[in-house]
């Protein structure tokens, strides 16, 4: 912590000196010290496309949805339930701090199935939230505030980029378990309930609950039931991140599964649900976060708190998009058009990912791709090395982060062969 | 054994309490003069008649998708928002020193600067730099600036509940023996929740020993335009902040002037001593917004930008605001004059000499309870009723009971 009148304070972005005393008014700047943030890496890769003359040119960054148009997709069901939304004139009052009621309601059951015990029993609490983010933020908080034993957050290795500095900002230490297995681009089992079993009691640890992101590889139903054993075992603290409920294999409940799981085998979860690829509702910022409590009684009094933590931020969240999910989610034709739609994308990622793999064995390509297909989601871990990445922009305009990490939503019929081809040329 | 066993129940926040208490009240002539939302004179809400042309405009354009927004928001929605606070002539905008950030509604920005500043200002992570709020001032002040990290918000000298108005000299004796570099959140005008704003002589006052004494100035703009009907004149000590060269803040909110409540629309307008160091400001403010929401929510603010840079829309948005300037100022009035006419004790100028939502009426906590219990109408344990809860229907019976309350309540 810095000390006004502290000469020099080394801190993570270099040194800095505080200004002294009063100085010439119009001469000096309060923000003479800040330093520049330093630039996104992924934003950094649609820039560079974005300059890109190259007519072939291709943007495997991009982490929201493309048709086989390459272009963004509405859903249908979302501008019907737009339509039906301004059919009826509502007001733009307050939401209560906590949200859209019918909303956080459809979202739990959409997690949970609408028959779960724990919906039954009262005994959970969602709150609407800003998107995934928001919740993970806000989830964030309310462990660092309330679960005080133990202020460690275990990651996988790999994870989502924003996790660590989110749990960082908000007073959790971060701390990693074996994932991702580099040499079969696939799920290192062993190394991980290897970790887990190592993981000191009541620390928190966070689960992507399907398509992780940034590999696309998830555990199978049978690890999944290990693992959560392993977990109850060390008596851990589990926080589920599930941002493609849906996207991922294209049915709901099969994506939902291991946190239905977990719930039945007594884990009081924490959870975070994002809209934003599901329902393709990116920018109304559409999220949930819910707490799995003991009873009705501890659900009231967290409920209390979560409100206490949510006001100072931003008091309370925005309609527009709730509103769009809700209707949605408890209309049920809508719901049907809904599942078909997120069906359609999820087979349009999973059938690229096939094209992509028939392709490169076309090209004569000897190594073996499977994984491509294995993965799950919107992106995959090709197993490509830096420089390899390095001659796909240069050579070949083909745009990617340096983890070999491609965007599945950004692969078009149209494209998916000079994709192979060059993925093809930087690999053979 | 639970791992939230000691989670504690926390008190519910007193304003939306007080709206919950007064939904359950079945007295036919209850009355809500909580929560800060205008009312129309039947007493409904009221979305702004340009709001619904310019929604059906977003809902029947075909080009627009619902992708993400760039972390700093709207582009056009933040250059066209500052322009609205600073003028659309600010030479500091000519000079391109002006950037901003859209937010989650005021207290959206309130908190992305809050967290700027503990991070950046006077010194790395200082969270021992005190900062100054009103007594009184809106509520969630306090909880923002604490959540942001800060260990010291200190109250400066305001309301006077002598006189019923602005205790300058107790203000500028507080500013003058502030620590250098404290901060200081300054209502830009309509001050919540006394009503009550410093003459355009005081703010010259007040900035003159802000300057002399380095002090940072954090504006906190609700109800630009909503207060006098009038933009300019609402931004007047915003405008003259900045062009007596001082670098600020200022958290701008579309919730009242545009009726839009809940879609959260605000900004935070940045005003720096030049471009390049506005631009090393945007790049951290952008990484705290990451960590917070990533990006923000584009319905309100494609509502508010296309509204600000249409020529005819932002005429008719100008006109809808006076609207509601305008029947505020009716009541204000009203309330007056029957009281006066009722004979009820106390002076009761400041219902009239004070601005925007709200008037600080001087009923003590007693007197407050009296109005709730007996007359079935609500109001904050401060005294401070929102102007828009009355309506020619209702204005009698409050003057009725207000007259009571002070003549059989001490």
């Amino acid at each position: 912590m810095a000390l006004l009148k502290t000469s020099k304070i080394i801190s993570a972005v270099g040194a800095h000196t505080p200004a002294l005393g009063v100085l010439p008014f119009r001469a000096s700047s309060w923000w003479t010290d800040v330093q520049m943030g330093p630039p996104d890496p992924i934003l950094g890769v649609t820039e560079a496309f974005k300059r890109d003359t190259n007519p072939k040119k291709m943007n495997l960054g991009v982490g929201a949805y493309r048709d086989d148009q390459g272009k963004p997709y509405v859903l249908s069901c979302v501008r019907k339930a737009e339509a039906q939304i301004a059919a009826k004139s509502l007001d733009k009052e307050y939401l209560p701090i906590g949200g859209l009621g019918e909303f956080s309601k459809a979202c739990a059951q959409l997690a949970l199935g609408p028959d779960n015990e724990v919906l039954k029993s009262g005994r959970s609490i969602t709150v609407q939230t800003i998107s995934g983010t928001g919740s993970l933020r806000v989830g964030a908080n309310f462990l660092s505030r309330f679960h005080t034993a133990v202020q460690d957050v275990y990651l996988p290795k790999p994870s989502w980029g924003n996790h660590t500095p989110i749990f960082r900002d908000a007073g959790m230490q971060l701390k990693a378990y074996t994932y991702y297995d580099p040499k079969t681009c696939g799920f290192d089992f062993k190394g991980a309930l290897d970790d887990i079993s190592k993981i000191p009691e009541k620390s928190v640890i966070l689960l992507h609950a399907c398509a992780h992101n940034p590999t696309g590889v998830d555990p199978r139903p049978e690890q999944w039931k290990e693992m959560a054993s392993v977990i109850k075992k060390r008596n851990l603290l589990v926080f589920f991140d599930m941002a493609y409920q849906g996207f991922a294999s294209g049915d709901i409940d099969r994506d939902a599964w291991a946190v239905r799981h977990f719930i039945e085998q007594g884990h009081n979860i924490v959870l975070s649900q994002s809209f934003a690829k599901n329902m393709g509702l990116y920018g109304e910022r559409v999220g949930g976060f819910t707490i799995v409590c003991k009873d009705t009684e501890e659900a009231k009094r967290v409920e209390s708190q979560l409100k206490i933590l949510i006001r100072p931020i931003y008091s309370n969240p925005p309609m527009n998009g709730a509103r769009i999910a809700a209707t949605i989610l408890n209309t049920p034709e809508l719901y049907k058009e809904w599942l078909v739609e997120v069906k359609s994308m999820a087979d349009r990622i999973i059938r690229m990912r096939e094209m992509l793999v028939s392709n490169l064995k076309s090209e004569g390509s000897t190594h073996n791709w499977q994984h491509v297909i294995d993965q799950i989601g919107m992106f995959c871990f090709t197993g490509l090395k830096p420089d390899q990445v390095e001659r796909l922009i240069n050579e070949y305009s083909v745009y990617m982060t340096k983890d070999g990490r491609i965007s599945m939503a950004g692969v078009t019929s149209g494209n998916v062969a000079y994709l192979a081809h060059a993925i093809h040329a930087v690999t053979k | 054994m639970s791992l939230f066993s000691d989670v504690p129940l926390a008190a519910p926040v007193a304003v939306f309490k007080l709206t919950a208490d007064f939904r359950e009240d079945k007295s036919p002539s209850k009355v809500n003069l909580g929560v800060g939302a205008y009312r129309t004179d039947d007493c409904q809400p009221w979305v702004l008649p340009v709001v619904r042309k310019v929604e059906k405009m977003i809902a029947g354009d075909d080009s627009l998708n619902h992708e993400y927004l760039p972390i700093l928001g709207l582009p056009e929605f933040r250059s066209s928002a500052s322009k609205i606070a600073l003028g659309e002539d600010s030479p500091a905008i000519q000079e391109k020193r002006v950037g901003a950030v859209q937010c989650l509604g005021g207290t959206g920005a309130l908190k992305i600067g809050a967290e700027f500043l503990r991070r950046w200002h006077n010194g790395n992570n200082n969270t021992k730099t005190p900062v100054y709020v009103s007594a009184p001032t809106w509520e969630n002040h306090n909880g923002v600036f604490l959540n942001a990290g800060f260990e010291d918000i200190r109250p400066y000298k305001y309301w006077d509940a002598q006189k019923r108005g602005l205790d300058l000299s107790g203000f500028l004796g507080d500013l003058e023996s502030a620590p250098e570099h404290s901060i200081f959140i300054l209502h830009a005008c309509a001050h919540n929740p006394t009503g009550t704003d410093p003459t355009q002589d005081e703010w010259k006052q007040i900035a003159d020993v802000m300057k002399r004494r380095s002090l940072f100035p954090f504006f906190d703009s609700a109800y630009q335009g909503f207060a006098s009907g009038n933009l300019e004149k609402d931004a007047w000590a915003i405008r003259f902040f900045v062009s007596q060269g001082f670098e600020i803040f200022c958290a701008q909110s579309f919730s009242k002037n545009f009726g839009l409540y809940n879609e959260r629309v605000g900004n935070l307008t940045v005003v720096a001593k030049d471009e390049d160091n506005l631009n090393r400001v945007l790049s951290q403010l952008e990484k705290i917004v990451r960590i917070t929401w990533s990006n923000p929510p584009s319905q309100g603010a494609r509502l508010v930008a296309i509204t600000l840079t249409t020529p005819d829309l932002f005429a008719e948005w100008k006109d809808n605001v006076k609207t509601m300037a305008d029947r505020v100022l009716l009541m204000r009035a009203e309330l007056k004059a029957k009281l006066l006419a009722l004979g009820t004790p106390g002076t009761w100028d400041h219902i009239t000499d004070q601005i925007g939502m709200f008037s600080f009426t001087g009923l003590n906590p007693k007197q407050v309870e009296y109005m709730v219990k007996e007359k079935h109408i609500y109001l904050m344990a401060s005294g401070r009723i929102n102007m828009c809860g009355l309506t020619t229907k209702n204005i009698d019976y409050v003057a009725e009971s207000i007259h009571e309350a002070v003549t059989k309540v001490q």
